[in-house]
């Protein structure tokens, strides 16, 4: 068990301009779940290398409980890692394939056997071990990736979309299975997805990053609730944050035909960004109100879910056109092509400057 | 030369053109049957041409060789098993046959490891330099064995101790201060031949290391990364999680090494003849039929290589069936 610490960790490939991380500071507290999301390219995966000691470390620090690991060579770190396609040995059974890490470390043949009948009991894995992975469903070979990484027994967990490659009922499953199992052991996890509805389920904590920049590090709650900048607000969520830029005047806001109160000091942000700013109102969050008292929306298609019904439509703002969306009863939904008038529920509002994209006070 | 070109291109037509003709009889042929025979016998139809000339050409001879190797010198006579006991009862014979057992204990082995070596170090190379280094090294699969004899009897020529040493090795160990060596007579613990495989050796690395490299990039970078943080040392990645998944190459190569092995002849045939006690089967059947036109003897030596070489085959074939099918 180990607290996991990124100190400005930065990872600048050679001949490129800009790192792929970039001064990456995170503080993982000991038995934790932390998710690492984001978008293709955003340098989650390198994070978790350079945790891994796959990836060189170009500057700043990296740090497993106490010890420095920045320059360690991976054996010498005490993690085990779950790789996307699994990267299981496929000369080796299940069991040699779980064992290895304990043959190698030159443990003797009845503690590598037990140990390996431990993690495969608890995994399911005990009438495969013989077989070899090319033998195994995509379900089993993921387990077996599992059980290699718990075998070891060791300080820290790294997952890098270990979900990926299985089917949408089973990738569901496993999520809740990996989690259950991650609490029980206790172990502290570095789990990377660019799946958003993983991270927000999986993790005690979700790290946003985009383009090798740590966006927000927070609760799946708070980072929800109170994303730190437009990015994170329209990442995190499904379906995603309305995000629409509007008209300031004085120390209100213009939302279609509804004027909202905004606090002096987010007017006078606004002022700098040309009177401009951006609002969010995620789709549940949309009420529909009275003709002429909010936003103007030709719903374009309806969904119906039974309990909801997500609606998706365009308003117009400054001429434009912008998708809306929002979740409204399902026993009586708007008809498509209908239009319908929507204003964001009191309190729920985002408020974001539209030059630096970042959060203002509401 | 433009005759020849003609010749050529009229050979080309007329072989392709009889071959299309035949094949459009046979065909006719087929289709004069009922229906449902017409289906059935095709198939063989088709394959006939194929099949005939490879028993004219391979099937019979070999035959025709198991026959003679029960023949007399001139292969008017019978001697029974006469030709295979005065063989196996002269020293001579014996000492070809175990230089030859000498190579094939040798040669494909040194290829695999020189093979593997090559590859994995020049896998680690710069993409640019790792091409100068494998084109390099594959290059002399291009040079015909008599070439290369021509190229290496420079390298271990030898001249009297006063004049000047013109080979590469002489001129070594005289630089050093020694008396020059006559290397390709010096048959001490069959140091000379040794020479003679290095002369193989180096002229097939390359095919072996060619085969060897693509293999082990192959290999999937997730399972050395998992080694990695599994603990494993480079050395322990290579022998237990590379060298394992690329097993069916390394057994490919070996035995068509080893195949190759078995009827080595023109490197010893070029470089000694087989003098100085470097003489191995193939050239020893070469000198029986033409040298010493015995064909009774040459073809019992044939006979011989060729029981030997069968197992080795069918074990391949097996192999690469076996590789088949779990793919």
């Amino acid at each position: 068990m180990a607290t996991v610490t990124f100190d400005e960790a930065t990872r600048l490939y050679p001949g490129a301009e800009r790192p792929a991380v970039d001064k990456l500071n995170i503080d993982i507290e000991d038995g934790e779940f932390l998710v690492l999301v984001g978008p293709s390219g955003c340098g989650k995966s390198t994070s978790l290398r350079m945790l891994a000691g796959l990836e060189e470390v170009t500057d700043g620090a990296i740090r497993i409980g106490d010890r420095d690991v920045t320059n360690l060579a991976p054996k010498d770190r005490d993690i085990a890692m779950v790789f996307q396609n699994y990267a299981l040995y496929p000369h080796m059974t299940v069991a040699d394939n779980m064992g290895f890490a304990l043959k190698i470390a030159g443990e003797s043949k009845d503690k590598i056997r037990e140990k390996v009948a431990e993690a495969a009991k608890i995994l399911d894995l005990e009438d495969y071990l013989e077989r070899k992975p090319k033998a195994l469903s995509g379900g089993q070979r993921q387990r077996v990736a599992m059980g290699r990484a718990i075998v070891r027994s060791p300080q820290v967990f790294l997952m890098d979309e270990p979900l990926s490659n299985l089917d949408a009922k089973l990738r569901v499953q496993t999520r809740s299975q990996i989690a259950a199992l991650q609490r029980r052991l206790g172990v502290t996890t570095v789990y990377v997805t660019h799946d958003q509805v993983e991270a927000m389920t999986m993790g005690d904590r979700v790290a946003v990053l985009k383009d090798g920049l740590l966006q927000q590090v927070d609760s799946p709650r708070t980072m929800y609730d109170h994303p730190n900048n437009v990015f994170v607000a329209g990442f995190i969520g499904s379906p995603a944050m309305n995000l629409l830029q509007v008209d300031v005047e004085g120390n209100a806001m213009h939302f279609g035909g509804a004027e909202l109160p905004i606090p002096r000091e987010t007017a006078e942000e606004a002022g700098k960004g040309g009177r401009k700013i951006t609002v969010g109102v995620r789709p549940e969050d949309m009420d529909i109100v009275g003709e002429g008292q909010g936003l103007k929306t030709t719903i374009n298609l309806v969904e119906e879910l039974g309990a909801d019904a997500y609606i998706y439509g365009s308003a117009q703002i400054d001429g434009k056109d912008h998708d809306v969306i929002a979740r409204v009863d399902g026993r009586r939904p708007p008809m498509k092509g209908e239009d319908v008038w929507f204003a964001p529920q009191q309190g729920h509002v985002h408020l974001f400057s539209t030059t630096t994209g970042e959060r203002l006070p509401t | 030369m433009l005759i020849k070109t003609i010749n050529a291109i009229l050979t080309v037509l007329a072989g392709v053109g009889a071959a299309l003709v035949l094949y459009w009889v046979l065909n006719k042929l087929v289709e004069l049957l009922p229906g449902k025979w017409e289906d059935r016998v095709k198939p063989y139809f088709y394959i006939a041409p194929a099949f005939a000339a490879i028993a004219l050409y391979l099937i019979y001879p070999a035959i025709q060789t198991v026959v003679y190797s029960f023949a007399n010198a001139d292969s008017t006579a019978w001697v029974g098993l006469k030709n295979y006991s005065a063989l196996l009862g002269s020293h001579s014979f014996r000492q070809t046959l175990f230089n030859t057992v000498l190579w094939i204990v040798v040669v494909p082995a040194a290829t695999i490891i020189l093979g593997l070596a090559i590859a994995v170090l020049a896998d680690r190379l710069k993409p640019g330099s790792e091409k100068l280094a494998k084109t390099t090294i594959f290059l002399p699969m291009a040079i015909s064995a008599v070439g290369a004899g021509t190229i290496w009897r420079f390298i271990y020529a030898t001249n009297p101790p006063n004049e000047p040493q013109l080979g590469l090795q002489n001129a070594i160990v005289t630089g050093l201060g020694h008396d020059p060596v006559n290397w390709l007579q010096l048959n001490t613990l069959h140091f000379n031949s040794f020479e003679l495989m290095v002369i193989l050796l180096w002229a097939q690395v390359g095919f072996a290391m060619v085969l060897l490299s693509a293999a082990i990039k192959g290999v999937p970078t997730e399972t050395l990364e998992a080694a990695r943080i599994d603990g494993a040392s480079e050395l322990q990645i290579f022998g237990r999680v590379i060298v394992p998944q690329i097993w069916g190459t390394v057994i490919t190569v070996f035995i068509t090494v080893t195949i190759g092995v078995m009827k080595i002849f023109d490197i010893v045939y070029v470089m000694t003849n087989g003098n100085f006690n470097t003489n191995v089967v193939g050239v020893e059947f070469f000198n029986q039929l033409f040298t010493n036109f015995n064909n009774g003897y040459a073809a019992a030596i044939v006979v011989m290589l060729m029981l030997a070489v069968l197992p080795i085959m069918i074990y391949q074939v097996r192999h690469f069936r076996a590789d088949e099918a779990v793919r």
